[in-house]
């Protein structure tokens, strides 16, 4: 599973994209942000310092019970700024 | 259908030239409205400001907005182009251009292309200030504006 970062989370976990392979029964989004808070301290800050995080999955912004697939991108960023 | 025409990356863009490109060659268009948000360099000492963008999924949600405009208005063209990297107070970021037979579409679809381009489109502002850099945070009242144009709303 690739897992990407833009923005705040980016510079706080340190790297803008990382491969992983979740443990099987990660197979949401929120699991997975629990499970990638235990990754290092820096992911952890990270996602508790966000309140209103957003997420993606193949690009298409989903919720937090979205259920994930192995070969799925998923995609961690605050609310957007752009315009 | 409406043409549409997308641009994510770095090069500035001639609003005018943009503008004639939206009805060139197409003698039924008898409206172009358009929009050109800017640096604004005022507040908080702003030296400078990066953008960075989700490519793939920003040229995606662009593209899907724009599909919405047209199936909502009766549009000939629609022309979004959007900065990133690093831009000045005064530079432009963004350009969002559509054409129409008549002034009402042209206007209404301009707008609501530019609300939801910012409340939707993967792009992420960060400014560098006398005092250091900061991320630009998402404001309420962008929302509301894009939340005015969903169609279970009364809505002209």
């Amino acid at each position: 599973m690739k897992i990407v970062y833009f923005a705040g989370l980016r510079r706080q976990i340190g790297v803008g994209e990382e491969i992983i392979e979740p443990p099987a029964g990660v197979s949401s989004v929120e699991a997975l942000v629990a499970w990638l808070k235990t990754h290092s301290p820096a992911h952890k800050s990270a996602f508790e310092g966000c309140p209103r995080l957003m997420v993606a999955v193949n690009q298409d912004y989903a919720d937090f019970d979205a259920k994930l697939a192995q070969d799925d991108e998923v995609a961690f960023f605050p609310p957007v700024t752009g315009g | 259908m409406a043409e549409i025409s997308l641009r994510v990356g770095a090069e500035d863009f001639d609003p005018g030239a943009e503008i004639a490109a939206l009805h060139r060659g197409n003698s039924e268009t008898g409206a172009v409205a358009s929009f050109v948000g800017l640096v604004r360099g005022d507040k908080d000492q702003v030296r400078a400001m990066t953008l960075e963008h989700y490519p793939g999924m920003t040229e995606k949600q662009i593209g899907i907005l724009a599909e919405q405009a047209a199936s909502r208005w009766r549009l000939d063209r629609i022309s979004v182009i959007h900065r990133v990297g690093t831009l000045l107070p005064g530079d432009r970021i963004v350009f969002v251009g559509t054409a129409s037979r008549h002034r009402g579409d042209a206007f209404q679809a301009c707008e609501f292309l530019i609300d939801w381009l910012k409340t939707s489109a993967p792009f992420w502002k960060l400014e560098q200030g006398d005092t250091g850099d900061r991320w630009v945070e998402a404001r309420e009242t962008d929302e509301a504006r894009a939340e005015r144009w969903r169609q279970d709303r009364e809505n002209p």
